[in-house]
């Protein structure tokens, strides 16, 4: 349902984004992970439409994504930016609400936001006022307010996140990365995350499309990318990897063998 | 017909408001140097179409109703709703809750289009009046909105600093045409750098009343996508908003409404401040609910102090601007100092 191919965007001669391809069908979870710097927000402005690329293509739902009126498009892609810094006074339920912007409006919706906002585990801030909530209970009532947007929508949905979890305690990136697993495997959406926390994308992702320079360093699933050659080639930094005593799943940690000499590797400018 | 009680909350401080508002009108109405009474009131508009011989209003009643108090009352109503409205919708435009006409520049600039229609337009500065603050208006707002946005949003800072720049540049403007001016139009200049209603005329009240209407009525269509808008200007794109002719359309409207209150009655300041956070106090931050609330307010807000200016001290007359930045520089400092400036 994405597919991107030969994207760059280059900006006063300095290369963002260069000669990345990939897709992403339904029911999958992809996660976007790299460095500070690698051009994964960048990435997901592209695929957005909020910045044009200078190079390639990005398709939606098989049709270029020039070609999409904004209002069909965002009754089936929705994104949830890294924050929101707005200081109305809009109540909780009024803000997830908004995500009904691209459709008729009915009197279903007050119904819908209460719905996602209780989906999100947040029906106790419906009647809280968005300045008054913290980094994580935003993060979530943007959450809510993105599931609101492709309440109802025909057909699967596409879903772009930046880093909601980078504000939330363990249990609640926990619960959201299961809430995005649950509407791949149920309704057969499909989501792209930036995540930092490579153990979170080791966890709940189908697939990592690891970025370094704005490029692809590799994409596959999380067995193939977390090894440590590849992580030390992103990040500079040496990691064992050890396996979930639960899943088997792949979990990486930073290299302990020469504390001091580690804690003297410089940090790679990107 | 449903109780009062039975409505949303929303509806019924519109319902409230809109009562009051009319209070107030009959209030401007009725008092002043010649008394008119509610009883009055009433029978005079039967009276004049001829349905009541009713004991009615006295020739002097009749003339100072239909032919003074009226017209200014009905002007009131106009300017304060389309200051309480332009209020609105900048302060949704620049996602800044402290954005302002006057504090912004764009009153300025309307006055000075309306300094140079009225010195320079000859026999035409009747009729270029209004089209010249508009155009005033709007060129100062393109102006503050071109320097002082990043990223669709303005900082308050910069946004305050950018009109206090275009203001400076417009009044000084205003002041080269005072030097060029004659007798008569240095009269009729002064007059806008204080701001006052005694120009009112039916022509003036009722274009002022229908340019509100026709926002009033934009703007209820408006209002879902610029709720989106206060999110972000990325988040509204994000939510098939067509963000640009949304930003386009609302600017020209602003203009307008701010460019024919001031070629209509002068520079008054702080009601597009001073209303829309009241508003958002009543019914929230939801456009839909805010937008002619703030019209409502505004109106109301600007009938009683121009009831004020022209009883206070009578027979003399305040200037009504005066009294409105009387009112709302405190507030505005008051804001300044808030926690949460939205609200």
């Amino acid at each position: 349902m994405l597919h991107v191919s030969q994207l760059g965007l280059s900006v006063r001669g300095h290369a963002l984004v260069q000669d990345l391809s990939f897709g992403l069908a339904p029911g999958e979870l992809l996660a976007v992970c790299g460095p500070n710097g690698a051009g994964k927000s960048t990435l997901l402005k592209l695929i957005s439409g909020e910045r044009r690329p200078t190079a390639g293509e990005i398709s939606l739902f098989d049709r270029p994504l020039h070609d999409w009126r904004p209002r069909a498009l965002a009754q089936r892609r929705a994104v949830v930016p890294q924050s929101s810094a707005c200081d109305f006074p809009f109540c909780a339920w009024e803000v997830v609400m908004l995500g009904r912007t691209p459709h008729p409006s009915s009197t279903q919706d007050r119904q819908i936001a209460l719905a996602e906002l209780d989906a999100v585990g947040a029906s106790h801030l419906t009647e809280r006022l968005l300045p008054q909530l913290s980094g994580g209970e935003r993060a979530r009532v943007s959450l809510a307010r993105a599931f609101a947007q492709l309440h109802g929508v025909e057909g699967p949905g596409l879903l772009l996140l930046d880093e909601p979890t980078a504000a939330l305690d363990l249990q609640h990136q926990e619960s959201v990365l299961s809430l995005l697993r649950r509407r791949c495997d149920e309704r057969g959406d499909a989501v792209l995350i930036i995540l930092h926390d490579l153990n979170l994308a080791g966890a709940w992702a189908d697939r990592v499309l690891l970025m370094v320079e704005g490029r692809a360093l590799a994409d596959g699933p999380p067995e193939q990318v977390f090894t440590p050659p590849l992580i030390q080639r992103a990040y500079g930094l040496a990691v064992r990897r050890l396996h979930h005593p639960d899943t088997g799943r792949a979990l990486l940690v930073p290299a302990r063998a020469d504390a001091r000499s580690q804690t003297l590797t410089p940090i790679p400018n990107p | 017909m449903t109780p009062l009680a039975a409505l949303p909350h929303a509806d019924r401080v519109q319902l409230v408001s809109l009562a009051l508002l009319v209070g107030a009108l009959l209030l401007a109405v009725s008092l002043g140097a010649v008394s008119i009474s509610p009883g009055q009131l009433l029978v005079a508009p039967l009276a004049r179409l001829g349905l009541s011989d009713a004991p009615s209003l006295t020739p002097a009643q009749e003339a100072v109703l239909w032919a003074i108090r009226l017209p200014r009352a009905l002007l009131a109503v106009g300017v304060g709703g389309a200051l309480g409205l332009a209020g609105a919708l900048m302060q949704g435009l620049t996602r800044n809750p402290l954005a302002d006409p006057g504090l912004l520049g764009v009153s300025s600039g309307a006055a000075l289009g309306g300094a140079a229609a009225t010195v320079l337009g000859g026999a035409w500065s009747q009729v270029g009046l209004p089209v010249a603050a508009i155009v005033g208006g709007l060129l100062a707002w393109g102006v503050v909105m071109a320097v002082a946005r990043r990223d669709g949003a303005a900082p308050i800072s910069t946004l305050l600093l950018c009109g206090v720049a275009v203001s400076a540049l417009a009044s000084s403007g205003t002041g080269l045409l005072l030097f060029v001016a004659s007798d008569e139009q240095l009269r009729a200049l002064t007059f806008w750098t204080l701001g006052s209603l005694s120009g009112a005329s039916w022509p003036r009240a009722l274009g002022v009343l229908g340019a509100l209407a026709v926002g009033l009525l934009l703007t209820a269509r408006a209002a879902r996508p610029l709720n989106a808008l206060l999110l972000g200007e990325a988040e509204a794109a994000q939510l098939g908003v067509p963000v640009e002719a949304l930003k386009l359309a609302l600017t020209v409207l602003v203009a307008a409404l701010v460019g024919l209150s001031v070629a209509f009655s002068g520079f008054i300041g702080f009601i597009g401040l001073v209303v829309p956070p009241l508003a958002r106090l009543f019914v929230g931050a939801d456009q839909r609910q805010v937008l002619p609330l703030s019209a409502i307010l505004g109106a109301g807000l600007l009938t009683l102090a121009d009831l004020a200016a022209r009883t206070m001290v009578a027979p003399a007359e305040l200037p009504v601007g005066v009294l409105t930045a009387l009112l709302g520089g405190p507030f505005f400092l008051l804001r300044l100092r808030a926690a949460s400036p939205g609200v």
